[in-house]
């Protein structure tokens, strides 16, 4: 796509979103959002991204590598710290019986682990949408 | 603030149903992208924030562009 006002919108447009999609998945304990919906957003915006400037400089920005290694590893986040609950109080994904610190009630560093998740699965949801629509585009036409 | 509910879901039924009855396949992806849209004012007015974010943004933003993605690689029109 070749427009110039396509592309200055874009270039506006990308920040705000990506600023909201990280305001949505650090208040996802305290406020409705949540890991899924923010890294949903996130993910649009890399979309769009790709959409207007094109899958050779989409692929600068967020390479195939890039989205492997973001998605085993937001996951695995999510695994670790489900195994350290594991390991100090016995069952997995133990929150505050496990030794996490409980925080003051509607601050952002609050509720033991629950924002380290929500980082974990924001990762993992936005690697995921854009290497859906990545595979989508690659493939050649039937 | 029930009428505007009912409005709402009577509009969701007519929507559901023309993207049935749509030929046009692109047309059908914007009535679909209509429906979320609507679909998610319903969700923050029945007093579910959390989803209607979650609708917005995977209803009406990434699963229109993947419909519009799929319809690209084959054709426009339905038989």
């Amino acid at each position: 796509m070749n427009d110039i006002i396509i592309k200055n919108i874009t270039r506006i447009i990308i920040p705000f979103a990506q600023m909201y999609g990280i305001f949505i998945i650090l208040n996802g304990h305290i406020s409705p959002g949540g890991g899924f919906a923010g890294g949903a957003i996130i993910g649009t915006t890399l979309i769009l991204y790709t959409l207007v400037f094109g899958r050779e400089k989409g692929k600068k920005k967020f390479s195939h590598k890039m989205s492997e290694i973001s998605e085993s590893g937001g996951i695995m986040l999510f695994v670790i710290i489900g195994m350290i609950g594991m390991i100090t109080a016995g069952a997995f994904l133990s929150n505050l019986s496990g030794g996490f610190p409980q925080g003051q009630l509607g601050e952002i560093l609050s509720g033991g682990f629950i924002p380290i998740l929500m980082i974990g699965i924001g990762i993992k949801v936005t690697s995921t949408m854009i290497s859906l629509f990545n595979l989508l585009i690659d493939e050649e036409k039937l | 603030m029930v009428y505007i509910n009912v409005f709402i879901i009577i509009f969701l039924i007519i929507c559901a149903l023309a993207i049935g009855k749509i030929k046009d396949l692109i047309g059908a992806v914007v009535l679909f992208s209509a429906y979320s849209l609507v679909m998610s004012i319903l969700w923050l007015l029945l007093n579910s924030p959390d989803v209607a974010i979650t609708e917005a943004a995977i209803g009406a933003g990434v699963t229109s562009i993947l419909f519009f993605a799929v319809i690209s690689k084959t054709k426009r029109y339905e038989k």
